[in-house]
């Protein structure tokens, strides 16, 4: 059982969101983040003020998988985010102690395996 | 002052004006709430460019090709760069020349403005001054040519009190030639492409309602009743439309939706331009409830269609604009209008006349739109590549954003500027 979190662009999401669903993954969170990789920065005026922007917004995908997910959730993810600009973001999997499913108490695997409605 | 100046209406014209230029940045705001929120500034702009580019070719030729001398086609150039244009009254009005050139210059503005709709999150900044240099020109100033300024369309009997002709249908089908050439957005028909912003949307309506009242009640030059029923009726037929759509809302969707009332609003303020002064009250309020029906039919039709025509531009202003026009022929009263009766009066001649123009005008539009469009792409690209278009057009387009939130900016000293960008943190 791991957790995969994806960093990836916002125009980027919409694609991995669609991959995501391909690879039938169906439980995820995504929120948006600001940060920094290796990306030239953009530099913005307003009115006189110059300033070098050195966040970017990304959008952050978190998916809890049993272990045989692992592999199809971070294909999907690189398969849905990459561009191949410095910028497409990053994908880390660690490890996951413990879930809980909180409308029926199933823990663990159980937890994270969706369920049929 | 000069003789033959009315002190009543040049107030009112003045007045009437400055409401006008006021739609321009209001539909600014309108279509700005339409586009996602990476597309905002870029969206506002093409209207506030709208200001500045045919401002300045209205002044140097527009304003001449559309309203010096009555040739059946185009106007001379007597007129170029403001010359002859003074304190002297503008014939057949009591007001000054110079304030008729600044209310129709206003006037050019909007079409301009509108066309931007079809085009949005994806026409390169660049391009886009160019077509509107050019199009404001080659398109606005000829049909307004011919519905105002002497052209074979006036001439010829067609009644177009405020612009049914030259701002609504030239912009509608001027924005699905624009549309066709410019190509749709690349993720359009595969991902929801939704409004960011509906306060901005029902906010620009309401503004774009309140300049309607002097963009009609101006276009009859004067404080006289043509332009008070054009006034009057830019109250009761928006209203009779936002009814109607509440009703096919409704039906449709069981919701009564927000920027659905906004459009009903453009709708009904579109179909009562042309009919303003020449058709009664009770008729504008039946016009309005009517041409909320082909305006809905085709918004709901031409999402399942390849066509990116992104703010229902032809559906809003064409379609309203088409029918206004035509509305004319069946309900004009000489009664209240002065002028002529249309087939419901006994004249079925000028349901003849208003046919003409409603064909004539979305040819013109469409074909010389296609066509300039065509040879501006022959020289420059029109379009951001899709990397841009991802990224969004503010950024891209303009160097800012619209909800910047300042975290992670660094201050750029003016010593620094320009020199090269360097990642603030190397991540090796």
């Amino acid at each position: 059982m791991k957790l995969v979190i994806g960093i990836v662009r916002p125009e980027q999401a919409n694609q991995v969101l669609e991959a995501l669903h391909r690879a039938e993954v169906r439980g995820f969170s995504m929120s948006r983040v600001q940060g920094h990789g290796g990306e030239v920065e953009r530099v913005e005026t307003y009115r006189g003020t110059t300033v070098q922007m050195g966040l970017s917004e990304k959008v952050r995908f978190e998916v809890a998988v049993s272990d045989s997910f692992v592999d199809k959730a971070v294909a999907a993810i690189c398969e849905g985010g990459r561009t191949g600009e410095v910028g497409d973001g990053k994908i880390f999997v660690v490890p996951l102690d413990h879930a809980v499913r909180i409308r029926t108490g199933d823990s663990d695997e159980g937890a994270v395996t969706p369920v049929s409605r | 002052m000069n003789t033959g100046i009315d002190t009543g209406d040049t107030a009112w014209m003045l007045i009437a004006t400055a409401l006008v230029l006021m739609m321009t940045p209001a539909l600014g705001l309108f279509y700005a709430g339409l586009v996602r929120s990476k597309n905002t500034l870029n969206t506002f702009m093409m209207s506030i460019a709208a200001i500045a580019v045919a401002t300045v070719t209205w002044a140097a030729v527009g304003y001449s090709l559309a309203f010096d001398g009555s040739g059946d086609l185009i106007g001379g150039l007597g007129n170029a760069f403001l010359q002859g244009v003074d304190f002297a009254p503008r014939e057949g009005t009591a007001i000054p020349e110079l304030v008729f050139f600044a209310f129709q210059a206003t006037f050019c503005i909007i079409t301009v403005a509108l066309v931007s709709g079809a085009v949005v999150e994806r026409m390169r900044f660049g391009a886009f001054l160019v077509f509107a240099a050019l199009w404001s020109v080659l398109v606005y100033a000829v049909l307004a040519h011919w519905a105002f300024g002497g052209g074979w369309l006036i001439s010829g009997g067609t009644l177009d009190f405020a612009g049914g002709v030259p701002v609504e249908m030239a912009s509608g089908f001027s924005a699905l030639a624009a549309a066709l050439v410019v190509g749709a957005r690349k993720e359009w028909g595969r991902q929801a492409l939704l409004p960011h912003n509906a306060v901005y949307v029902l906010l620009g309506a309401g503004l774009l309602w309140f300049g309607w009242f002097g963009f009609n009640g101006g276009s009859g030059f004067s404080t006289g009743d043509p332009s008070v029923l054009a006034f009057t009726n830019t109250l009761l037929c928006p209203a009779c439309t936002l009814v109607v759509w509440f009703a096919l809302d409704l039906i449709r969707g069981r919701k009564v939706t927000a920027i659905g009332a906004a459009t009903a609003i453009i709708v009904g303020c579109v179909a009562i331009t042309p009919a303003g002064g020449y058709v009664s009250p009770g008729w504008a309020m039946l016009l309005g409830a009517l041409a909320a029906l082909p305006s809905y039919a085709i918004i709901v039709w031409r999402t399942r269609t390849r066509v990116d025509e992104t703010l229902d531009v032809l559906a809003a202003h064409g379609t309203a604009g088409f029918f206004g026009i035509l509305f004319i022929g069946f309900f004009a009263q000489a009664d209240w209008n002065g002028v002529s009766d249309g087939l419901f009066y006994g004249n079925a001649a000028q349901l003849g006349d208003q046919a003409l123009a409603a064909l004539a005008a979305p040819i013109y539009a469409f074909v010389v739109t296609f066509v300039l469009l065509k040879l501006i792409g022959a020289v420059m690209p029109l379009r951001a590549s899709d990397r841009e278009e991802a990224m969004g057009m503010d950024v891209v387009q303009h160097g800012e954003e619209a909800y910047v939130t300042g975290e992670g900016a660094i201050l750029l000293l003016p010593d620094d500027v320009g020199k090269v960008a360097v990642p603030v943190a190397d991540p090796g």
